[in-house]
């Protein structure tokens, strides 16, 4: 707590009034129909919704007596636009759902196509995977971090989370050319091939970062405004969240071990030794913690795929899915064939469905492709954390200062673009 | 058609949940099969509340993951409603699929899982599904005054609205 004695010059110029006494001053309750119960707009352009959320707050002075969320504001019908194209044209659009974490989005459709496919995807191209993405989960974590901290007010660790961030999109764009939304994960295996030099590059990033993780933790755990501002609020009975739906960082800090990475590992990474965080506290604070941590073992799992990264194609053997290596293409009639075809008609699905699921930065992330045996799928849909997570604003704000609501909407980290899609 | 224990397909069969649901609720498996990720179970659109509480309060299975849609137009029936379930304890995962016609109504699932909530206005809003007895079935990605359903084969991707023509 901040000690210090508040003098007030007024009426009680003789008596200087301290803290204590002015935390203690009990407002009388409001009556139905006084003035202290209001309707507030917390419109979709605010800097601490993160996005184009509305959330309208019924209010008793500072409480918040109901809250009740309206999405949609950036709903541009991507599930819509994806019947229209070919398997492969959709990818680019799930770079776009969830703009911070595009290639885990990647990986999630990629991997749901190729189980309507049957296709093996060779070991180099599944350890790249996991390890793009778990850098990836570093840089969403970043942005969590950074923007979580800027509401609450403290704006330099905005600035250390970005800087790191930035090592991290100069490696995306050595391996794709795009710092965010880099379509590297493709149906078949990666996009390109990777580029001279990825291993000291990346190597140099988690030096970096191994360094810049424990000291912002260390800037905000030891600060006692921080303490204060996120210890005991928050909390969610954990079988009330369940039923809502809510996963990733926010149950692992109930303390239910829910990692769909160990739960049904995808793309080798059961053969990745790394630990799932929680915490039982169930505040904002523990969600702190458990995004720190999980950043920890991101870095862990990255470190063992650089030093166990198998060698051989980073392509499937399936010359009708994957496009032909570039230069093949350029001198050898059957590879410019096959580039043309799978390029302008796209390659056919056997009819059926898949549900694919990831652990995204945010949660349980899905992908539900549904194919009716043509080039462009019948139907895909996403099962996005944020969306799911975002039911449970409205039961979490009940009973909740103002103040407190802005720190419990970061710590829940959702990304309206894959709230609306 | 009636599925019992003795004529679910043998891939399910062996699926605990499957046969559970089938011993209890005989007339609610219309169609079974097995996916890699758990069985894939087609429920008659009105046992699907009771095979949801069966599920949650008996088989374990305490999260929805997802509800949604599949417009089968011109097909019939048109509609597919797919219910994702995911059971903690076992570490299982379930599909339920309902098929339904164009204007046919189904029961909300909000009683059994209070995660349904926005799955089905979701899903009423992009394909026009009615869920009866859901506690606010508006609208939710579309705005309020929208008209017609999205995500329906029938409904252009560019929208009805968007015509140079009329400006």
């Amino acid at each position: 707590m901040i000690e210090g004695k508040a003098h007030v010059e007024s009426l009680d110029a003789e008596r200087e009034l301290s803290v204590e006494d002015l935390s203690g001053i009990e407002l009388p309750p409001a009556r139905p129909g006084s003035s202290r119960r209001f309707t507030l707009n917390m419109g979709p352009q605010h800097p601490s919704t993160h996005g184009v959320l509305r959330v309208v707050l019924e209010l008793d002075g500072e409480t918040i007596i109901k809250a009740r969320p309206e999405i949609g504001y950036l709903h541009t019908g991507i599930e819509k636009q994806c019947e229209t194209r070919k398997y492969q044209q959709v990818i680019p659009l799930t770079d776009r759902v969830d703009y911070l974490s595009n290639l885990n989005n990647n990986l999630c459709y990629s991997l749901a196509v190729e189980r309507l496919l049957a296709l093996e995807i060779p070991p180099k191209a599944q350890w790249m995977r996991v390890m793009l993405c778990e850098l990836t989960r570093v840089a969403s974590h970043l942005i969590w971090l950074g923007t979580h901290a800027l509401d609450i007010g403290a704006m330099s660790v905005y600035f250390y989370c970005f800087r790191e961030r930035e090592e991290i999109l100069k490696i995306f764009e050595m391996f794709s050319g795009q710092r965010m939304m880099t379509s590297y994960i493709r149906i078949g295996g990666l996009a390109l091939e990777p580029p001279r030099g990825w291993h000291q590059a990346i190597s140099k990033v988690l030096e970096r970062l191994v360094l810049g993780i424990d000291e912002y933790q260390n800037l905000l755990t030891s600060n006692p405004i921080w303490l204060n501002r996120t210890r005991g609020v928050g909390m969610l009975p954990v079988d009330v969240m369940i039923d809502l739906g809510v996963t990733g960082p926010m149950l692992r800090a109930a303390g239910v071990n829910m990692d769909t990475r160990k739960d049904c590992p995808h793309s080798s990474y059961e053969l990745f030794d790394f630990d799932v965080p929680t915490r039982t506290a169930n505040d904002v604070f523990a969600r702190f913690e458990v995004r720190m941590e999980e950043m920890r073992q991101s870095v862990r799992i990255v470190k063992q795929a650089l030093d166990g990264m198998p060698s051989g194609p980073w392509q499937a053997d399936a010359p009708h899915v994957v496009l032909p290596d570039r230069e093949r293409m350029k001198t050898q009639m059957e590879s410019l064939i096959y580039h043309f075809k799978i390029v302008t008609e796209g390659f056919r699905v056997p009819a059926g469905s898949a549900y694919q699921v990831v652990e995204s930065p945010r949660g349980e992330l899905a992908y539900y492709v549904v194919s009716d045996g043509t080039a462009n799928p019948h139907r895909v849909f996403m099962r996005t954390p944020s969306f799911a997570n975002l039911q449970a604003l409205g039961a979490m704000l009940e009973g909740v200062l103002i103040a407190d609501s802005i720190a419990i909407m970061g710590s829940m980290d959702f990304v309206l673009g894959d709230v609306d899609r | 058609m009636k599925w019992s224990e003795a004529v679910l397909p043998e891939s399910v069969a062996e699926n605990s949940t499957a046969a559970a649901i089938a011993q209890r609720l005989p007339d609610a498996i219309v169609d079974a099969k097995m996916a890699i990720d758990g069985p894939v179970l087609t429920i008659a659109a009105k046992e699907i509340l009771p095979a949801c509480g069966l599920l949650k309060q008996s088989l374990g299975f305490e999260r929805i993951s997802a509800i949604t849609g599949v417009d089968w137009w011109p097909g019939v029936p048109r509609f597919e409603l797919v219910y994702f379930l995911h059971s903690l304890r076992h570490n299982a995962r379930l599909r339920l699929i309902v098929r339904l016609e164009e204007d046919q109504p189904v029961d909300s699932v909000c009683a059994v899982w209070r995660g349904a909530n926005w799955y089905e206005r979701e899903v009423f809003d992009l394909f026009g599904v009615h869920f009866r007895n859901h506690p606010n079935l508006e609208r939710i990605l579309m705005p309020a005054d929208w008209e017609g359903y999205p995500l329906r084969k029938d409904y252009p991707v560019h929208g009805h609205r968007y015509s140079y023509q009329d400006e």
